[in-house]
Formats: C-alpha cells, sequence, structure tokens
C-alpha cells in the first residue's frame, strides 16, 4: 500500500471510469445535493428548451449555432465539476481496494459452539459466514480471515498487508496487543480469536464506504460553506432577475442566453463543482496516511486540535529506556549488586529488563537458584522482583523502594538518593534494586530521543498546537525529557486516569484535544479526546472508542493528521475565495456585452477591449468551465500547508488565491477571446 | 478652495478626536460603571423603572432582548400612527396643519421608527408642531436609542465568556437616551440657538419686504430637532429642505457642528466596542476599513464637484466655485461633497444641498456607501451591520487557514453562517427587487390607478420621474437603496408622495430596520452561549490589518457583485455619456 503514495494523479483507467461516472451523476436527484451545480444543470435545461425554441422559429434569441455553443459549454462546465467528484471517488475506490484485496475470501475455522461451552469442534467455513462473537482458531500460516481479538494463546504475525511493515509482530491474548486484523498472517503458534465484527462493519469497511462517497455525510464546516455558495447564487439569481425590468426601462432587449452566462459566471461554479472532490480527497489523503477515520467529521476535527497528547515512549524517545550504569550504594559488593539486579529481571520481558541482563553480560541462569518465585510488576506496587528461599529481592521506583525500606526499619542511604537525584536530572531513570529490605544500588536507565522531532514539535507550535507528553517517568525524568525533546507539557507518573483527567481539563477551557493509544485502559480517554487515535495493533475497546485507527501503529501520526485535517479546510477556503473573485473579472466582460448595443458609452468598461459582446459572452463561460478541471489536481492534492502562523498563512493565501483570482480571468478571458474572435 | 478643505478636514479630525473620549464613556454606561452624569440621571431613570415596574437587575438572553425591542417598537409606530392622523384637532398646531393620508401616516411613522425619516411630506406644511415635537423628534430619540441598545447586548455578547445572560435590554435603551443623546443633543442645540436657528411654538411669521410683498416664514422648534435629527443619525429634517434651509443650517459653523454631530456616535460606537469588550485593536481596525471605505467615496465624490458639470463647460462657462448647482452658496462644492457621502455612509440622510444635482459619480459614490451601509453606519446599527461582513469574512479567512472560523474564541457554525447570509442578501434584495417593480412599471408605463397620480392628475407610471433615461433609473434604485439602508434621504426629482411609493418604501423600510438588527443579535447571542476557545498561533487573528483587508474585500465585493450591473444602467452609463 505505501506504494500506491507515489503514483500520479490520473491513472487511465482511473480517468475513463471517471469520465463514465461524470455522465450518469447528470442525474437532476443527485445534482440536487449540491445547490450551486444544481442551478446550472437548471440553466443548461433552459438553454436546452431554448434552441429547441428557435429551431421551431423564434427569431428574438440570436443564431441557433451561438445558443447551442452556450448549451454545449454549460454542458461542460456540468461534467467537469461531475468529473472532479468522480476522479476523487475513483482514486478513493482505487485505494479502497487494494485494502479490500486484503480481505478476500478465506477459509476460516469456527469453533462450534454448543450452548455456552466450546467443544473443540473446528470446522471449515468461509470468512463472509463469520459473525460477531463467533470464535476461530489460526494455527501457522493461515490468514486471519477477518478482525477479532485473542482470546488464547500468542502467535507472531506478518502485518504487512495492512501496514507495509514486513517485520512480523506479536500479538497475544490478554494485553493490549491483542487485536488482530482480516488478511493479516499468522507465522507462528495457534491462537484463538473471537470475532469482533460482522462483515461490511469493520473499520475498514466503514473506510471504503466513506470514500467512496456512498455513506458520506456532509461535515460541518462543509455545511456552513454550501449555506454560504448558495447564498452566493441566491443573490445572482436576484440579480440576474431583476436585470430584465432594468433592461427593459433602457430598452435594451437582452437575450435568454445571455442571462443565462451572466448567472452561470457569477454564481460560484469553481469551487461549487470541486468542493465533494475536496471533501473525498481529504479522506483519500488520510487513507494514504494509513489512517483510517470513522468519519468525515474526525479529518476536519484534526484541523482545529489545540492540544496533543503523545505518548514518550516510541513516539518521543527510540523505543525504549536502556540500562546505562550500575551505581553501587555506598560499602556496597558491587557483583551481589548485579546478580541481584539480573536476578530480579530475570522473568522482566520488558525492553528495560532485558537490558539490564544485557548490560551485566551475565546469564541468569548461572546464577542458579531453587523455586524462584516471580513477582510481577504492578501499578500498585510499582516494583517487581523475584522471592527464592528466605531472600526477596525487589527492583522499582525509588519512592516505592523507600517507602519499603523504611517501612521495614531501615534506612535508605544518602548516597543512593544523591544518585537517584543525578540520574533523573540528566533524564534518565533510577530503578532501585533492594535485597530483604536493604538498598543495594541504583540501576540507571536512560530514555535516547528520536532524531527530527523537535523540529516537528516546533512545526507544531507553529500551527498553534500544544504538545504534552505523557510518561509514567517521574517528574523530575520527564521535566528534563520534555525540554530535550521541546514539547510543551508533561504528565509524570501517569496512571491512565491522568490522561482523562488531563483531557477533560483542557476541554473545559475550550480546547481540542487528540490522544493516542492502544490499551484497554486508554479506551475512556481514547472516547472523551476530541480525536482518538487508536493503534491497529491495540485491543478491540480501545479501536471502538477511538475515531480514527492508525494501520502503521506509528505514534507520530497525529502531526500528519492535523496537516490533512488542515489542508482540507484550507483548500476550501481558498479555492472559494478564488472563486468569487473571479467574479470581478467577469462583470467586466459581461456587463459591457449586455447593453453595449444600447448604451454605445458603456463601451469605456470593456476595459478588457473583447472582440464583441458574444465573443466576451463565450470567452467568460469558457473561463468558467475550464478552470475548474485546471483546478482539479490543487483540489485533490489540497493546498500546502505552511506552519507560518495564522497572520502570515493569511496574507500569503490572500496574495495567491484573492488577488490571483482576481487577477488571473482578466488575462483568461482575454486569450479565449483572442481565439474565439478566430472564428467570429 | 484649500480653506474648505481645511474646514472639511477639521470636522473629521475634530470627530475623532470627540469620539475617542465618548466612546469610552458609552463603554462605562454600558458596563454600569459609575460615570459623572449619574447624579442627574441615576434618580430619573429609577423613576422610569418605579413607574414602569421593570427590574433593572433581571438579566435577559438575546431572544428576550429581542422581544422587548420589537414590543416597544410597535407601541412607537400605533403612538406615531394616531398623531400624524389626528394632528389638525390635536394642539400645538398654530398653522392648521392638515391631518395625514393613510399611505404617508404608514411612510412616516415607519420612517421614523426605523431610524430613516424619508420624507415624503414637507415639514412646514405636512406637519403640526405636536407631531413635529412628540410623534416625529420622540421616535428620532427612542429609534437611535433602540439601534444603540441593540448594539450594546452584541457588545455584551461578544466579551470573551460563556453567557445566555446579556444584560438587561430597558437599561440599555434608556441609558442610550439619557446618557448619551440627551447630554449631546442640548449641548448641540445650544450651540444652534447661538447661530440663530428658531426655537418656538408660535405659527408662521408674516413679514414685508423692501419691495412691499408679504412673505410668509416658516418656524418652530427647530434647534431642538436638527440636533437629535443629527446626533441619532436620523436625518429627518424639521423643513422641507432639510439642512440646506437657512434657518435649520443656518451657518459654515453650524454646518460644522451638525457634520461633527452626525459622525460623533458612529465613530464612537467603534471605540465603545473597543474598550467594552477590551478589543481596542479591533476595534481600530474596523474603525480603519470603514475610514478607508469612506475615503474612496469621499475623495472622487469632491473632485468631481470641485470640476463642475463638463455640459457647462462646454458651454464656455467658467465654474470657479465647482458644480454649484442645488448647493448652498455658505457652504460650497466640497463641504457639500464631503457631506453627502457622510450622510449616505451613515444613515443619516439629511442634506445640505440636493443630490440630485451631483455629478454622476457623485451620484454613484453615495448609493454605493448606502449600498455598503457600514462604512460607520447608523447609530448603534451601523456597527451590527459591519458585523454580519465580519462574521463573512471570519468564515472565509479561518478556512483560508485551515481551522474551523471563529470569532473573538467562539465558533462560526452553520446557523450563524444562515442567518448572516439571509442579512447579506436582504439588502440587495429589497434594493433590486423594489427598483425591478418600479422599473418594470415604468418600462411598460403601466397606469396605475388609485396607486398614483403626477401632479396632472395622470396616472402613467413613467410620470413619476421628472428626468428619464439613466438619471430617472437613478432616481428610482437611489429611493429603494435609501429605504433599504434606513438612510433616509432622497435623490428628488421623484414624484414619491402617493400610495405606491409610500406604501413600498414602507415595506422595504421595515425588513431593513428589524431584520438586521435581529440577525446580529441573534448571532452575537449564538456566539455568547458557545463555548470560548482561547486562542492559539493557528487561530486567525482579527485584529490585524491583513483581517481588515480581507473585511473590507469582502464587504465591496458582495456589494459590487450585486449592485454592478444596476450601478451601470444608472450613474456610470449617466457619467461615461457626459465624458
Amino acid at each position: 500500500m505505501k506504494s500506491n503514495r507515489k503514483e500520479g494523479l490520473f491513472k487511465k483507467e482511473l480517468v475513463l471510469e471517471a469520465i463514465k461516472q461524470s455522465f450518469i451523476k447528470l442525474n437532476p436527484k443527485y445534482q440536487f445535493r449540491n445547490p450551486v451545480m444544481f442551478t446550472v444543470e437548471i440553466g443548461t435545461l433552459v438553454m436546452a428548451i431554448v434552441c429547441a425554441w428557435i429551431l421551431a422559429g423564434e427569431k428574438s434569441q440570436g443564431s441557433f449555432a451561438y445558443n447551442l455553443i452556450i448549451f454545449m459549454i454549460l454542458l461542460v462546465t456540468l461534467l467537469f465539476a461531475n468529473l472532479a467528484e468522480a476522479l476523487a471517488e475513483a482514486r478513493g475506490k482505487a485505494q479502497a481496494a487494494s485494502l479490500r484485496k486484503t480481505r478476500e475470501e478465506t477459509p476460516a475455522k469456527k469453533i462450534q459452539l454448543v450452548g455456552d461451552i466450546f467443544v473443540n469442534e473446528v470446522h471449515i467455513v468461509p470468512s463472509s459466514g463469520l459473525v460477531k462473537g463467533d470464535y476461530f482458531v489460526c494455527e501457522t500460516g493461515d490468514i486471519i480471515p477477518t478482525d477479532g481479538e485473542i482470546v488464547e494463546g500468542i502467535a507472531t504475525i506478518d502485518e504487512s498487508a495492512i501496514t507495509g511493515e514486513s517485520a512480523p509482530v506479536i500479538r497475544e491474548s490478554g494485553g493490549d496487543k491483542s487485536s488482530v486484523t482480516g488478511g493479516t498472517k499468522v507465522l507462528s503458534d495457534k491462537i484463538k480469536v473471537k470475532v469482533t465484527t460482522s462483515p461490511g462493519e469493520s473499520f475498514l469497511d466503514k473506510m471504503i464506504a466513506l470514500v467512496e462517497g456512498a455513506s458520506r455525510q456532509k461535515t460541518p464546516n462543509e455545511i456552513a460553506l454550501t449555506i454560504l455558495l448558495a447564498g452566493f447564487t441566491l443573490v445572482f439569481i436576484i440579480v440576474c432577475v431583476t436585470l430584465q425590468p432594468f433592461a427593459s426601462y433602457a430598452k435594451t432587449p437582452i437575450p435568454i442566453s445571455a442571462y443565462i452566462s451572466l448567472f452561470v459566471c457569477l454564481i460560484p461554479t469553481t469551487i461549487g463543482g470541486l468542493l465533494s472532490a475536496i471533501g473525498i480527497s481529504g479522506m483519500d489523503r488520510a487513507l494514504r496516511a494509513n489512517v483510517i477515520a470513522k468519519s468525515g467529521k474526525a479529518v476536519e476535527t484534526a484541523g482545529d486540535l489545540d492540544v496533543l497528547l503523545l505518548d514518550k515512549t516510541g513516539t518521543i524517545t527510540i523505543g525504549n529506556r536502556k540500562a546505562t550504569h550500575f551505581h553501587t550504594a555506598k560499602g556496597g559488593d558491587e557483583q551481589h549488586f548485579i546478580k541481584c539486579a539480573v536476578l530480579s529481571s530475570m522473568a522482566d520481558e520488558t525492553p528495560e529488563g532485558k537490558s539490564i541482563i544485557e548490560l551485566a553480560g551475565v546469564a541468569p541462569h548461572t546464577y542458579g537458584v531453587d523455586n524462584p518465585k516471580f513477582i510481577k510488576f504492578t501499578a500498585e506496587t510499582r516494583s517487581s522482583g523475584i522471592d527464592f528461599g528466605t531472600t526477596k529481592i525487589r527492583k522499582g521506583a525509588y519512592d516505592a523502594m523507600r517507602q519499603m525500606v523504611e517501612q521495614a526499619g531501615n534506612t535508605f542511604p544518602s548516597t543512593t538518593t544523591d544518585d537517584v537525584n543525578k540520574i533523573s536530572t540528566n533524564g534518565g531513570t533510577p530503578l532501585v534494586v533492594i535485597e530483604n529490605n536493604v538498598v543495594l544500588g541504583v540501576i540507571e536507565l536512560q530514555d535516547i530521543i528520536k532524531t527530527g522531532i523537535l523540529e516537528r514539535f516546533e512545526r507544531l507550535r507553529k500551527m498553534g498546537v500544544k504538545t504534552v507528553m505523557v510518561t509514567g517517568d517521574n517528574p523530575l525524568t520527564a521535566k528534563y525529557i520534555a525540554e530535550k525533546a521541546g514539547v510543551d507539557d508533561y504528565i509524570a507518573e501517569a496512571k491512565p486516569e491522568d490522561k482523562m483527567a488531563y483531557i477533560r481539563k483542557e476541554q473545559a477551557t475550550g480546547k481540542l484535544v487528540a490522544m493516542m493509544g492502544d490499551g484497554t485502559n486508554d479506551a475512556p480517554a481514547l472516547a472523551q479526546a476530541d480525536v482518538g487515535v487508536a493503534m491497529n495493533s491495540g485491543t478491540a475497546a480501545a479501536k471502538e472508542a477511538g475515531n480514527m485507527v492508525d494501520l502503521d501503529n506509528d505514534p507520530t501520526k497525529l502531526i500528519e493528521i492535523v496537516e490533512i485535517g488542515k489542508q482540507l479546510l484550507m483548500t476550501r477556503g481558498t479555492l472559494t475565495t478564488f472563486s468569487i473573485a473571479n467574479d470581478v473579472a467577469k462583470y467586466f466582460a459581461i456587463v459591457p456585452a449586455l447593453f453595449i448595443a444600447s448604451i454605445p458609452a458603456l463601451q469605456r468598461i470593456n476595459i478588457m477591449n473583447l472582440h464583441s459582446p458574444a465573443s466576451a459572452i463565450l470567452s467568460a463561460i469558457i473561463f468558467n468551465a475550464i478552470i475548474i478541471p485546471l483546478l482539479i489536481p490543487l483540489a485533490l492534492k489540497g493546498v500546502a500547508y505552511k506552519p507560518i502562523g495564522a497572520s502570515a498563512l493569511l496574507r500569503r493565501n490572500l496574495l495567491i488565491y484573492g488577488a490571483g483570482g482576481v487577477l488571473i480571468p482578466f488575462i483568461g478571458i482575454k486569450l479565449i477571446d483572442l481565439l474565439v474572435a478566430l472564428w467570429m | 478652495m484649500y480653506p474648505q478643505i481645511f474646514g472639511v478636514v477639521v470636522m473629521f479630525v475634530a470627530t475623532l478626536l470627540l469620539a475617542v473620549p465618548l466612546g469610552r464613556y458609552i463603554a462605562k454606561v454600558y458596563g454600569g460603571q459609575r460615570v459623572w452624569t449619574d447624579f442627574i440621571f441615576k434618580p430619573i431613570e429609577k423613576l422610569f423603572f418605579k413607574v414602569s415596574r421593570i427590574d433593572p437587575a433581571i438579566e435577559m438572553g438575546w431572544k428576550q432582548s429581542l422581544v422587548a425591542l420589537l414590543t416597544i417598537n410597535l407601541i412607537w409606530f400605533l403612538w406615531a400612527m394616531f398623531c400624524l392622523m389626528n394632528q389638525s384637532w390635536l394642539p400645538l398646531n398654530p398653522d392648521h396643519n392638515a391631518n395625514m393620508t393613510p399611505d404617508l401616516a404608514w411612510n412616516t411613522a415607519i420612517s421614523f421608527l426605523v431610524n430613516c425619516n424619508l420624507q415624503d411630506y414637507s415639514g412646514e406644511t405636512g406637519v403640526s408642531y405636536f407631531s413635529q415635537v412628540y410623534a416625529l423628534m420622540f421616535l428620532q430619540f427612542v429609534s437611535a436609542g433602540t439601534g444603540m441598545a441593540a448594539a450594546a447586548v452584541v457588545f455584551n455578547a461578544l466579551k470573551d465568556r460563556t453567557t445566555e445572560n446579556l444584560g438587561n435590554f430597558y437599561i440599555y435603551f434608556l441609558k442610550s437616551c439619557t446618557r448619551i443623546l440627551l447630554p449631546l443633543c442640548m449641548l448641540i442645540a445650544t450651540i444652534h440657538l447661538f447661530e440663530g436657528t428658531p426655537m418656538t411654538f408660535k405659527g408662521i411669521d408674516t413679514l414685508t419686504s423692501v419691495q412691499g410683498d408679504t412673505m410668509h416664514v416658516s418656524r418652530g422648534p427647530v434647534a431642538a430637532f436638527v440636533a437629535i435629527k443629527h446626533v441619532g443619525t436620523n436625518g429627518g429634517g424639521f423643513f422641507g429642505a432639510n439642512s440646506a434651509h437657512p434657518f435649520e443650517n443656518p451657518t459654515y459653523l453650524s454646518n460644522i457642528v451638525q457634520m461633527i454631530a452626525q459622525l460623533l456616535i458612529p465613530f464612537a460606537m467603534m471605540f465603545a466596542f473597543g474598550f467594552y469588550c477590551n478589543k481596542k485593536r479591533l476595534a481600530w481596525v474596523f474603525w480603519c476599513v470603514m475610514t478607508t471605505g469612506f475615503l474612496i467615496l469621499v475623495v472622487p465624490t469632491i473632485i468631481a464637484e470641485v470640476q463642475g458639470n463638463p455640459y457647462i463647460a462646454h458651454m464656455g462657462i467658467s465654474q470657479p466655485g465647482g458644480n454649484m448647482e442645488g448647493k448652498e452658496i455658505r457652504f460650497g462644492a466640497i463641504a457639500s461633497a464631503f457631506w453627502s457621502i457622510a450622510t449616505t455612509v451613515i444613515s443619516t440622510g439629511s442634506v445640505n444641498a440636493m443630490h440630485d444635482s451631483f455629478m454622476p459619480v457623485s451620484g454613484m459614490n453615495m448609493l454605493l456607501g448606502m449600498m455598503i451601509n457600514s462604512f460607520y453606519g447608523g447609530v448603534g446599527v451601523g456597527f451590527l451591520n459591519f458585523f454580519i461582513y465580519v462574521i463573512l469574512a471570519v468564515f472565509i479567512g479561518g478556512l483560508m487557514v485551515g481551522r474551523t472560523p471563529e470569532f473573538g474564541g467562539k465558533k462560526i457554525e452553520a446557523r450563524e453562517m444562515k442567518i448572516a447570509m439571509i442579512i447579506a442578501l436582504f439588502h440587495p434584495f429589497l434594493i433590486l427587487a423594489g427598483t425591478a417593480v418600479a422599473s418594470y412599471l415604468a418600462a411598460h408605463d403601466t397606469n396605475m390607478g388609485w396607486w398614483f397620480a403626477d401632479a396632472a392628475g395622470k396616472h402613467n407610471a413613467s410620470g413619476w420621474f421628472n428626468n428619464p433615461s439613466h438619471h430617472g433609473f437613478s432616481e428610482m434604485l437611489y429611493q429603494y437603496t435609501s429605504s433599504s439602508a434606513n438612510n433616509g434621504s432622497g435623490f428628488e426629482g421623484l414624484a414619491d408622495n402617493n400610495p405606491f411609493w409610500n406604501i413600498s418604501t414602507g415595506i422595504v423600510l421595515l425588513f431593513s430596520r428589524f431584520l438586521p438588527i435581529i440577525g446580529p443579535v441573534a448571532i452575537a447571542g449564538l456566539l455568547a452561549g458557545k463555548k470560548f476557545i482561547p486562542a492559539s498561533s493557528g487561530t486567525l487573528k482579527t485584529d490585524t490589518g491583513t483581517f481588515g483587508m480581507l473585511v473590507f474585500a469582502v464587504k465591496v465585493i458582495i456589494a459590487a457583485l450585486a449592485f454592478f450591473p444596476a450601478l451601470a444602467l444608472g450613474p456610470i452609463a449617466e457619467w461615461m455619456k457626459m465624458h
């Protein structure tokens, strides 16, 4: 899928399909959704009637050929507008099709359920036969038939079909990485999976429907903009209708074709024709970034975000912390300390634990302990360890360990406290190791900040987005890393409910907050956030709670999503400005053309010096038609977002699309008029 | 010429210098802070509330405020209708002026109620002193107070907080009248007394001229009337000739005072907004946008009037004073040109020269001033009209910087856009539709029957203008534009005292007054109830020159797009033929 990103905007088959669609979309029932283009369609129909009327012998409306040309140009205007939308849809469909390939019919090993008990009877059914709540098994080499959650077992899975990432990932039951996606392949082991979505209702299915336009609903901003455009259309209906008595008072007969041309030129057809294409391509861009949005609104909201909650690990720092140093307590035996540190990390599967063993350079089993009892890490004790015989070794956060030591009546050595503080202020994480409530020393873990992250946060700051680092580290460490990485705020020693509280606090002041999460305990916060991005690897609960799913499981994706949202709004705004600014030149082309015959003095407002009234009108409506396809690439790609601050951005866009929108049609209409004049 | 230009600059600068402190004072009045006028007016206001049983402590929402506004307006309308249609037997009618016809009373009552003062009658013969003082002058006060109170509700709604309570409308209204309008009027009326403006309830005076002819000279309580006519941007003259009349505007000094009086509150309301909402920079940006528009209109007008009429120049007659047709010698071409634009960009509509006789460019600029109707605009309502364009500009600008548009920390969504668009639409709709109907009737020379009769008693529609062709078109366009802008100035030359014009402009007046009050108050009220979003560096900043340019462009483009064809057939065609 990632390879798709570099493909050109217009592939031949896409264009052919889009052209076909643009004719089908002429259906008035369809056009009615877009008030601007609907009025153009009515105008086109009126011109068809006028042509027929002339054929029937009417003399006052000019030549048949001239009226027919106007009819044709209006029809082409409509087709161009439809083409824009059809192209956007076709691109979305192509994108969706490549995703859909992953969901082709695969045999599923369904577990037969009798009453409420499992019988280990496995039936082979097609994947489409699985419904929500069913169970199936997958073994080495199987393609996972549909989305689900592992209820039993652990497996390595190749998710490259979805993410494009070739390295296999581990998915196991119970944890935060229990989700499997249909279309991915089990590389080893066996898992039992509960189906979480019915066919046709998975996130992917929803996304496909969104880009295909079938279930696309207008977003709030799009509705407001449609009202603005409908308003402008109404103004011009009033202008054109009242012009009839004005002209009749001035004894200037104006043919119907001129009214229709004036009207179609003035109403904002450029933005009206491109509006839905812009919306669809916004969704499409999200999909290209491997983000599945559940609604267009979510993408739009992303552009308004004020606060981003980012997990430190994986987003700001590379992967995980590594043990870098053993600080033995004063008077302690360094070898014994290292031995205990290694023992306490034996059952610790976290990368931190592994890095301790790595740093020590000894294999734990060489120590040989009998009947070890491993104590798992919990959020309450904030420590883990090992018990064997009468020895109890614990490893954990400074304050937790200190409490344990002091409860046992021992003193916490001040040199170790100094070590802890020194490590913390240097951005490291201290892990205190105690044996039978006596402090042995401190292990120093260090974070490595990702390269380029500083620049990304700077970019976000210029967009007006505040970044917040969420970390389980103590405040000192968190502060150090926050400063080093350039985030604006941090939540240290974060528990899941802290995230929630932070989101609520920011939202209470009117801010929009986004966060990324994967665990079940992230689900409430994901639901609370205005934009909640769940990792595809996350639990079903997390994916259900968020309004976007990131297929790449890439925590920096939020930054891209914000830009996509902003681009979407900007493209609409700039093209609206452009479209309305165009009217100035069109007026200078058409108004003198309407009146010159009876009021020759008005020749002086024909500042473009157009050839004749007929050529002026034709040039204006031809310009009006061809500007639509010329702007399709811009509508599909989106206006480039530059994080230069809102005022500078406004100045820039006003200059390009406002001033440009006033000037370009003067040049364009004049050039077209020079061409048209050759035949007139 | 130079002293005249100096005079114009003095008027403008003096207004600005007075408007800033006045703005601060108005902000304090609406904010309920202590002001130096407390000792006189506080007891009076208490008495008002006691008698009317209104509890000034109750906060009102935007809907309640609008209901209060519309209700008191309806009562005033009925009162004015009663006075005008029964003035012959009511007191204070020394000249025995007759009752108004129902259609003229309807037009007059509405036009004073809506702060427009489109006068289809002549003050000398059309109304009694009782009607002048207790119906018309009363309405001049309360209609100005209504506009200011509505603006005060919007100011309150635009503060940086979330609320449904927007203060008490009655307090805003009463204080607008007592604390702002009344003191200013007293000052200005006093100056006029010294300049020779009459203030009496005696009837027509008769005097014998040097040649022995008998002359009838109308008079009345003019000084008081002139003051509120300008301070409240009403514009309705005591006499038919308005501020061109030697009693109503006797000297160059009184002319300056009247000019300052009408510009003063529209300027000050902008600054009051800045002080009240603590958005001083934004208020200055708005003021600069308005001033830019004003200057763009006023400078070509002055030039055109100074250059004089090319037809007269062709005849080999020199015009040292510029185009002086229809102008008063004591004011000259420049002060009259400045006045004509000031009175049209603001909704005053008082005249000190005949607009019909201005050059076509000037006529177009006056029309544009009223078509845009918010380069300063009338007291209170100018800000409300401007606010609609700000909402539209914020919407477009907000999208252009990639955020859901917001103004003052409140999101602009579909509902607000719908209201803003309807209000923005209605102004061109009323003007163009009205003119279209009149043009249609004139083009077909329809027999109007009861609806219209010219001086000769003919009922043909083409009889209602003195000048055919483009100028006649301008006259019709001007009449509806002036009505829809609630301006009240006339291009004259149009026979407008007949049922057709009285009734049709009356309808236009009602819509064009109350919709542009209801709309902005509703938008502001809706915004006030929304969550306040603090600004970030991604937020569109409104207090910048860039945003000012955007607002200006939105206003000008909407006006240009809606009115260009009409203007092309009227003043533009006339101008191009002339040169």
